[in-house]
């Protein structure tokens, strides 16, 4: 665990003291203020032209949560998707590339250490990532009246879907000494199982419940609206789990070879 | 100290090693030799515990380097051909990092570092970012890496590549006193280096050893560069042959 840690901290320092953390935080900060701002004003445009109706029935039907915190975050989600390769690409790649995988495998670590050490170092990132986001309901909450139950909720599911990202991220860096490699197959594959479940309206029921099961999106979206069932945690944890599993093995295949 | 028997490495088709036998006791340097592409880096890739051979056994202090992996890499340290470094780390933060993954207690980590600092020459560039290093520093810090934890088996390839001369000499001084209580293999292409530094000497060619023997036996009454010539030669092309009535 003191093995992971060290390494965790050096994933973390080094994502810092590359360009690209910077490059990274400014540009989902940014892309979630233009989200955020242009959500409110279709918010308050909506709200002038309810309160011109004098129907305080409909009025009460705008809800912050609804039209404000859940396009937000979905919004963000798909930025997540783009962003997140960037962020785990180097993770392997880059030590195979430098030569400094030597180092750690013929360091006394074992490979869950080396694995942990990369996926928490990401963990930690995206922590500092999502947190920074938090600035856009904090508004909310401060000046208006939106329920904090979903907003959490919806959070902890943002969060879940970026963590699963990663370690798919981790995976296809872990294949490859070539970044952009990493980066590109992990967004590929982010993308499929985000528009799987498309064909799930035409397919047979079966088939159709396979493919929404599968899809990022369906179990991410509930949580959007505030709802946390055991299923979506499970679909993140599995996900996260295999995904690791997968990585260990393809750290350890090297040994096989 | 170290052990290795009967190793051998497929790729495939391809026999990167094939049969390798050799010991190397406590104290000794060995100095491991061979042309370019004859199977050194695959060879101390496999006794580091980097990758496992196809058949054959390593043995360090030991341990069997598949079957207690993790006893033997805490025993050795490893210097490969391009020094494992991260560009983006200071000298001092890189150092600390190695020591830990390497296994030292917090309470020592700093006096240990504070010794490669010293004894790899390091003293004045350990807030400097490994990425703006010049070659020389760049090759001892790769080498301050390879010792911080006092490793029992130093593995070191091509050690001196880069440095200038007084350096050279620092560092061939250094590797002899570590050599007093442990065990060195020293890959390298210059000869007169074995000369001075080696005990035992390993010749490589092709996958195989050509030969294994104390430096002074082989040198009794020839150079090394006409040993290494020679037996390079030997299984390449028939003319080698007439090496042997030269030499």
């Amino acid at each position: 665990m003191r093995n992971a840690l060290t390494i965790a901290a050096k994933e973390l320092r080094s994502a810092f003291v590359s360009p690209i953390a910077y490059v990274v935080l400014t540009g989902f900060m940014l892309l979630g203020g233009w989200f955020f701002f242009n959500l409110l004003n279709r918010f308050n445009f909506l709200v002038q032209i309810y309160m011109s109706f004098r129907n305080p029935e409909i009025q009460m039907r705008l809800n912050l949560n609804e039209l404000v915190v859940a396009p937000l975050l979905g919004n963000l989600s798909v930025v997540l998707i783009i962003l997140v390769p960037v962020i785990t690409m180097r993770s392997f790649a880059e030590e195979k590339r430098a030569g400094t995988y030597e180092l750690l495998l013929t360091s006394p670590l074992s490979i869950a250490e080396i694995v942990a050490g990369k996926f928490l170092g990401v963990v930690a990132f995206l922590i500092i990532m999502l947190s920074l986001t938090a600035v856009y309901p904090a508004i909310l909450l401060i000046y208006g009246n939106p329920e904090p139950g979903p907003i959490a909720a919806g959070y902890l599911g943002l969060f879940l879907l970026a963590i699963s990202f990663a370690t798919v991220g981790l995976l296809t860096s872990s294949f490859t000494d070539n970044q952009i490699v990493a980066a590109v197959s992990c967004l590929i594959i982010l993308l499929l199982l985000y528009v799987i479940s498309w064909p799930a309206e035409t397919a047979g029921p079966t088939l159709a419940a396979v493919l929404k099961y599968l899809s990022l999106t369906e179990h991410f979206s509930e949580m959007v609206k505030g709802v946390i069932e055991t299923k979506d945690l499970i679909y993140f944890g599995s996900v996260i789990v295999l995904a690791l599993y997968l990585t260990h093995r393809s750290v350890e295949s090297v040994r096989w070879r | 100290m170290i052990e290795v028997r009967n190793l051998t490495k497929r790729y495939g088709e391809l026999t990167a090693i094939s049969n390798i036998s050799f010991t190397a006791e406590k104290g000794q340097i060995l100095g491991f030799l061979g042309p370019n592409g004859a199977g050194k880096t695959t060879t101390m890739r496999i006794i580091t515990g980097y990758m496992p051979a196809t058949s054959g056994t390593v043995k360090i202090a030991g341990y069997d380097i598949f079957e207690d992996s993790y006893e033997c890499r805490r025993r050795i340290g490893y210097l490969p051909e391009s020094p494992p470094l991260y560009n983006d780390m200071t000298v001092l933060a890189y150092l600390r990092f190695v020591g830990r993954i390497r296994g030292i207690a917090k309470a020592d980590l700093q006096d240990a570092v504070d010794r490669v600092l010293r004894s790899c020459g390091l003293q004045d560039v350990p807030h400097r970012v490994i990425g703006h290093l010049s070659k020389g520093y760049r090759q001892r810090v790769g080498l301050a890496q390879a010792m911080i934890h006092s490793p029992a088996v130093l593995v070191l390839d091509e050690p001196t590549i880069g440095l200038d001369p007084r350096q050279i000499i620092d560092i061939r001084t250094l590797i002899k006193e570590l050599a007093a209580d442990r065990t060195v293999i020293l890959s390298t292409h210059i000869l007169p280096e074995v000369s001075q530094l080696c005990d035992k000497v390993v010749i490589i060619n092709q996958g195989r050893i050509v030969v294994e023997d104390l430096l002074e036996n082989l040198t009794r009454n020839t150079t090394l560069e006409q040993v290494f010539l020679h037996y390079i030669s030997q299984d390449t092309a028939v003319p080698g042959a007439a090496a042997e009535g030269q030499a």
